[in-house]
């Protein structure tokens, strides 16, 4: 086509024709991205906005003290939500306090100190395909081992079990999190530890670690975050719906929020679903208050470094 | 200054893990105490009714009748503050593998149990009572504007939802000449629902016999909305979710050889209702019952007085006619299923009379 065009000009001008003439339509699809990158956020917002504003309506009002301070009924009005509650932060507590020292130990050693070897691979393969591995089936493996092998430590069907359960469930993300987070680290200042006499763990420590954490800790966030929003493997540990006491760390007997909520949207009485929004109103309470904590330790340590 | 801010935070976290320890320690010695001790005060303790029953009763099982357990576990626990009952979710085939390993003292069922959960429990060396607690009516819906399907047959039905029905039946004038050209939407359980095992089985003569191109959904909820935003959709599940939206549907009556039948609570308890009235159960383990705590709950459990807790909850509680039966099978300790091995045809009443 461009072989029989009668307005084939020079090389030069033709260029500069063609510079001049493409300006405006760069910009042009420059604002087209710039629209598409635009809807694209605001899509998400709005979704969100959209879920979030549908469940604070409908759960708002039935937010008061009773709600947080009774256990479940037959009946919505008197119905609560302690039991869960409890047992969520108990959850929580447990699985951070063995998922975070575990992942982020591992993941120091796997990138500071194991090298590049066939040990380490083989391990690096197997902590990304556990990463993706569906969670009923940590649920499977905790009632394996947890529950029935470790009956004697933890008790059986317990918090302890289920927290357990969900560490593991975990902790491949934190590790690569961890691993992360401290690859991003420039290995200039290992260089320089390790120059002035430093050992290899001094200068973690001292050093690399340090930098890393802010983002060590927003992938811990990011876990624990998964973590309370998981059910099937909790039922498969033995997690109950109808708790009417405080679940304690070894004793059987423990519900949580998801659980809950699942049970009460099910229900055939629309009251019950007003307290499923309740509900989930409460779990965000949770995430939030769980995330606010993490930036503010995050800060904390990056001003710390300064 | 580095390093002993760090110590400071190593010193933070050994003092958490300490007390974390401490706690659980504390935690788990308090349940273990608090499980030992009421079996010692129960011995002493006269059972029947009576305020003062203690100890822990673990039950797990069927979604479905989870609501009547709830109910019953609620008022009981109110009635003898010295009880501690729990009620899992993990269906009925998940409550008896727990209930045949020991784990639970009583197992929901929405199902009669089946016969390697049977063997299961025989081989744990489990004995059950097997007991019906309540009934339940499954309910076929329409949109309140339907006013063409206002009985339908089993037959109809099963023009509807048999297997072969799938791509060719899309029309409801289709199931019966006398119907509108309108089109057919589908609405019902997904295939790991109890109802939608009964209600193949009754409609289409095999469990799991059902077409396949309908909207399915594992929470009933759904199934509602469905039906409410579609003036020409029929769909089905439990008594409860048609109660509980009875002024935004259409209760279907059906006809299952002895003319139109609507479902209600009197209809169930007189036996009219048939096929779609079916019972719920619980079973409970025999050495279990012989504990005064357990035993007080089932009768609890079965108390006429009680059957209204059954009705609250949108159930169908037993009658009159079946109580004593029941109450009967538990004063005997009748073991084993008496439904697993009663012919098809057979109704309640003679099933529980053998």
């Amino acid at each position: 086509m461009t072989a029989t065009d009668p307005n084939a000009f020079s090389q030069s001008s033709s260029a500069e024709q063609h510079f001049s003439s493409d300006l405006s339509g760069r910009y042009r699809l420059d604002n087209i991205f710039r629209i598409a990158s635009w809807v694209a956020t605001v899509t998400a917002l709005v979704v969100l906005a959209f879920l979030l504003i549908d469940v604070l309506i409908d759960g708002i009002p039935r937010l008061d003290w009773q709600f947080i301070t009774s256990f479940p009924s037959r009946s919505a009005e008197r119905a609560g939500i302690l039991a869960p509650l409890v047992g969520t932060i108990w959850l929580l507590f447990v699985t951070a306090l063995f998922a975070f020292p575990i992942g982020v130990g591992a993941g120091i050693f796997l990138e500071e100190f194991a090298g590049d070897n066939l040990f380490a691979r083989i391990l690096e393969v197997n902590i990304g395909n556990l990463a993706a591995v569906p969670s009923i089936i940590y649920g499977l493996l905790g009632l394996a081992v947890f529950v029935r092998v470790f009956l004697p430590i933890t008790g059986g069907r317990t918090v302890f079990s289920a927290g357990l359960t969900l560490a593991l469930l975990i902790l491949p993300v934190i590790i690569v999190a961890t691993r992360e987070a401290l690859r991003a680290v420039p290995s200039s200042l290992r260089q320089a530890g390790m120059a002035l006499g430093a050992t290899r763990w001094q200068t973690v420590r001292e050093h690399v670690l340090p930098q890393a954490f802010p983002g060590i800790l927003t992938g811990t966030i990011l876990a624990l975050s998964r973590a309370i929003g998981e059910t099937a493997p909790l039922i498969v540990i033995g997690a109950q719906t109808f708790v009417p006491f405080v679940p304690s760390f070894r004793g059987t007997g423990f519900s949580a929020l998801p659980i809950q909520i699942f049970n009460w949207v099910g229900r055939p009485q629309a009251e019950f679903h007003v307290n499923a929004a309740a509900g989930i109103i409460v779990l965000m309470i949770v995430l939030v208050a769980m995330n606010a904590t993490a930036i503010y330790l995050r800060n904390r340590f990056q001003a710390e470094k300064m | 200054m580095l390093f002993q801010l760090r110590s400071k935070r190593f010193a933070y976290l050994a003092a958490s893990i300490a007390l974390t320890f401490v706690v659980s320690a504390c935690a788990g010695g308090g349940t273990d105490t608090s499980t030992e001790a009421p079996e010692g005060e129960t011995a002493e303790a006269p059972a029947e009714g009576g305020g003062d029953l203690s100890g822990s009763i673990a039950i797990d099982g069927s979604s479905t009748v989870f609501p009547v357990s709830e109910a019953m576990a609620e008022e009981f626990m109110a009635a003898n503050p010295g009880t501690q009952v729990t009620v899992g979710t993990s269906g009925t085939g998940g409550g008896f593998e727990k209930f045949c390993n020991g784990e639970t003292q009583v197992s929901n069922a929405s199902r009669i149990i089946e016969a390697d959960e049977i063997a299961a429990c025989e081989e744990a060396g489990i004995e059950f009572i097997e007991i019906p607690i309540a009934q339940d009516a499954l309910t076929v819906v329409v949109n309140p504007e339907n006013d063409w399907a206002e009985c339908m047959t089993i037959e109809q039905l099963s023009t509807m939802w048999a297997p072969e029905a799938q791509d060719t039946v899309t029309n409801w004038n289709q199931v019966d000449p006398s119907f509108p050209d309108a089109p057919l939407a589908l609405y019902g359980p997904g295939t790991d629902s109890g109802t939608f095992d009964y209600f193949t089985d009754v409609v289409n003569g095999e469990e799991g016999a059902s077409r396949g191109d309908y909207t399915s959904s594992e929470d009933d909820n759904v199934i509602v909305q469905g039906v409410v935003g579609d003036p020409n959709a029929i769909g089905y599940f439990g008594y409860a979710f048609f109660e509980a939206n009875s002024d935004s549907l259409k209760a279907v009556q059906i006809d299952g050889g002895e003319g139109c039948v609507s479902p209600s609570v009197e209809t169930v308890l007189d036996g009219s209702y048939t096929p779609f009235s079916r019972p719920l159960f619980i079973y409970v383990s025999a050495a279990a019952l012989e504990e005064p705590h357990v035993r007080g709950f089932v009768d609890f459990y079965l108390d006429a007085a009680n059957a209204s807790l059954v009705e609250e909850v949108g159930y169908v509680p037993l009658g009159d006619e079946l109580t004593p039966l029941v109450q009967a099978r538990v004063e005997n300790g009748t073991t084993g299923s008496a439904f697993a091995d009663a012919p098809e045809e057979a109704s309640i009443p003679e099933i529980l009379a053998q």
